[in-house]
This record gives structure tokens, C-alpha cells and sequence, in this order.
């Protein structure tokens, strides 16, 4: 029977999707609104709560993964929802297109504590095409010795790109590990090394 | 539940329209799809794992569909001629949801939940009442009847 029960087209779950997306946020249930962005890294899944942005993340760490652990250690009320993450979108074209140096959306560090979160909040402080050593860092951080634990901060940081850990580098001057991959990092610091703006 | 809300948009949002048309008719069926889906949002934390998700959904969509009838009948203003039929993409699919509308109640719902929205009978009859048999009877008489009228109407289906 359900044969004949005429099928739903994509375009009419579209706009209801889009309508719900506006019922969720004017009834405060839309704790975690995504989308993707495509740049030269690839996709890249933004996301972000009420409060601002949340989560970075690169294709090689998975969106789907990504978007599972953000329902968990977030909130489950996930929607894929543009609007909110408009503003970040269109600072990281202007970033990558190499118009912008600083990025100043709100962002949310919900998902780092401790030391770890010290260390994000410092990444800001280190000027675009500049960088700095993890030694460097753990000391900005207020712990001098601890330059693993900045390696893992690094690692770790929710909203790569935005606050700038691609920056932190080894005291030899060589890249080092990152999130999106040892070759992203080195495209990153190129880009701002070379851009004129 | 503790995994995206979208992945249960994406995966069922086709057949809570199905089940909403099938109870209204297809023009306040997407009132009744986003109050279903905003509902389902508020409640998704706290629904059981391991619980079935297009049941659950179905079950609300039914209930959100049946509201908009009851505030429909309370709002209904008696009119001395019926306003034209609202027109469909498709002129089939218009004969459809009248031949579904006009099923004998219980078959309406049973039709619905069962057999657009995968509902099992058990499940039906705690809905629309009386035991599973019943319900199943229902059901089976309400396509007989589907089958019959659309299929004279409609031609090639």
C-alpha cells in the first residue's frame, strides 16, 4: 500500500528542514548548529552553540565522528543549520582568500578545561605569519615546563584555524604535528607568510 | 539519545510527511511535520536508548496531525459552498488523498500509522484503540477500499 502513498521529494523536506531549523532556535533547542565549508584544506565542519563557535574540524577527523562527539559532550539537539555559522564562514573565505588576518566571532571553549584551555586562549596571542615554539607557549601559559601537555593542548584545540595553533611550532623550526595534517599546517603558514594583505 | 537529532531528520522525515499526509490531506500536512519534528527535538535527550525511533515519531505525528484536525473543527466557520479543492503538483496524487480521506475513520488511521508509517498493529490498536486484530482488520479493509477506488480513479496504479 504504501506503494501508492506518493513519495517526498527532496526539495519539500528542504524546506521544511529550514523551518525547523527556525522553530528549533526560537525555542531555544538548537544547541549545536552545523554546516561545511570548502577551502583549500579541504571541507572544513563548523560549528557552533548559542554562545559562538565550538568546533573546527578538517575531512581527515571525520565530520560524522566529529558531529557524534559533539552530541554527546554538547548536546544531542544537533541540526545542520548555515545561518548561525554565516559569519565565520565568510572570515575564513576572507582568511584563506588572504584578506584577513584576525578573526573576531565569539567562540565557545566548552570542550577544553584546565591547562589545556590556558593554552587555546593564548594561541590568539601570537600574530598572524608569526609563530611560536611549544616551549614558548608553556611559558606564556604560566607553566614553563610543561611543553608536552602544550603539544596535546595543541592537538586538542576545539576551533583550529580561528584560534591559531597552526603557529605553534618545534624549537628547530620545523612544522610539527596538526590536526589537519602535517601538510594543511605547512599550507597555513605559506598562506600567511606570502599573503600582502 | 545521545546521537545528532539531524541524522533522525534525515533519516525519517519522508515517512512523518507520508504519515501527516495521510491524516490531513497534503496542505496542512507540513504544519503538522515541523510541530512533530520541534516536539521530538525538545524530547530526543531524553528518550530511551534503544527505543524505536520511527515509532516514536510516527506515534507524535499521528498526535500533532489530530490536533491540527480538533483545532480545525473548532475553528470551522460554516459556509454556505465548499471552497475549491487546493490544487496538487499532480493531479494524480490530489485523487490519492481524497481516496485516503475518504476512508471510514478507523481505516484512515489505520492505514496511516500501519502502513505509511510501519507502525506494527500492537502498537496501532494502543493509538486508535480495540485490540491488534481488529486494527489489522481495519487496515486490511481500508487498503481493499484504497485499492479499489484509486486504482478505478487513478488508472494505472
Amino acid at each position: 500500500m504504501s506503494d501508492l502513498i506518493p513519495e517526498v521529494s527532496a526539495v519539500e523536506l528542504e524546506h521544511l528542514h529550514a523551518d525547523l531549523v527556525r522553530r528549533a532556535a526560537r525555542h531555544d533547542l538548537l544547541d549545536v548548529a552545523y554546516r561545511t565549508l570548502d577551502g583549500p584544506l579541504g571541507s572544513l565542519l563548523l560549528a557552533a552553540t548559542p554562545l559562538g563557535l565550538v568546533r573546527v574540524a578538517f575531512d581527515v577527523q571525520d565530520h560524522d565522528a566529529v558531529l557524534v562527539d559533539l552530541a554527546t559532550r554538547v548536546s544531542p539537539r544537533v541540526l545542520a543549520a548555515p545561518g548561525p555559522l554565516d559569519a565565520v564562514a565568510r572570515e575564513l573565505d576572507e582568511y584563506f582568500a588572504g584578506t584577513r588576518r584576525v578573526f573576531d566571532v565569539p567562540v565557545d571553549l566548552r570542550l577544553v578545561a584546565g591547562f589545556r584551555r590556558t593554552v587555546v586562549q593564548h594561541l590568539a596571542d601570537i600574530g598572524y605569519g608569526r609563530t611560536a615554539s611549544y616551549a614558548e607557549m608553556a611559558t606564556a601559559a604560566g607553566s614553563p615546563r610543561a611543553v608536552r601537555a602544550v603539544g596535546t593542548a595543541c592537538a586538542l584545540n576545539p576551533v583550529p584555524v580561528v584560534l591559531p595553533c597552526h603557529r605553534v611550532v618545534r624549537s628547530d623550526g620545523s612544522a610539527g604535528q596538526y590536526a589537519g595534517g602535517a601538510a594543511a599546517k605547512l599550507a597555513l603558514l605559506d598562506l600567511e607568510a606570502h599573503a600582502g594583505a | 539519545m545521545d546521537g545528532p537529532f539531524e541524522q533522525v531528520v534525515q533519516q525519517h522525515g519522508a515517512t512523518v510527511l507520508r504519515v501527516c499526509r495521510a491524516v490531513l490531506g497534503p496542505v496542512d500536512a507540513d504544519d503538522a511535520w515541523s510541530e512533530t519534528f520541534l516536539a521530538a527535538l525538545r524530547a530526543w535527550p531524553e528518550l530511551d536508548q534503544g527505543a524505536n525511533v520511527q515509532a516514536w515519531l510516527v506515534t507524535i505525528a499521528h498526535r500533532k496531525a489530530i490536533d491540527i484536525v480538533r483545532r480545525q473543527q473548532r475553528h470551522a466557520v460554516p459556509m454556505a459552498e465548499l471552497p475549491d479543492r487546493p490544487s496538487a503538483p499532480d493531479g494524480r496524487d490530489l485523487d490519492l488523498w481524497d481516496a485516503i480521506a475518504g476512508l471510514p475513520h478507523k481505516q484512515r488511521h489505520v492505514v496511516a500509522l500501519h502502513h505509511v508509517g510501519g507502525l506494527p498493529y500492537e502498537d496501532v490498536a494502543a493509538v486508535v484503540g480495540g485490540t491488534a486484530a481488529a486494527a489489522r482488520r481495519a487496515g486490511s479493509d481500508g487498503i481493499a477500499r484504497l485499492r479499489q477506488t484509486y486504482v478505478t480513479e487513478g488508472g494505472d496504479r
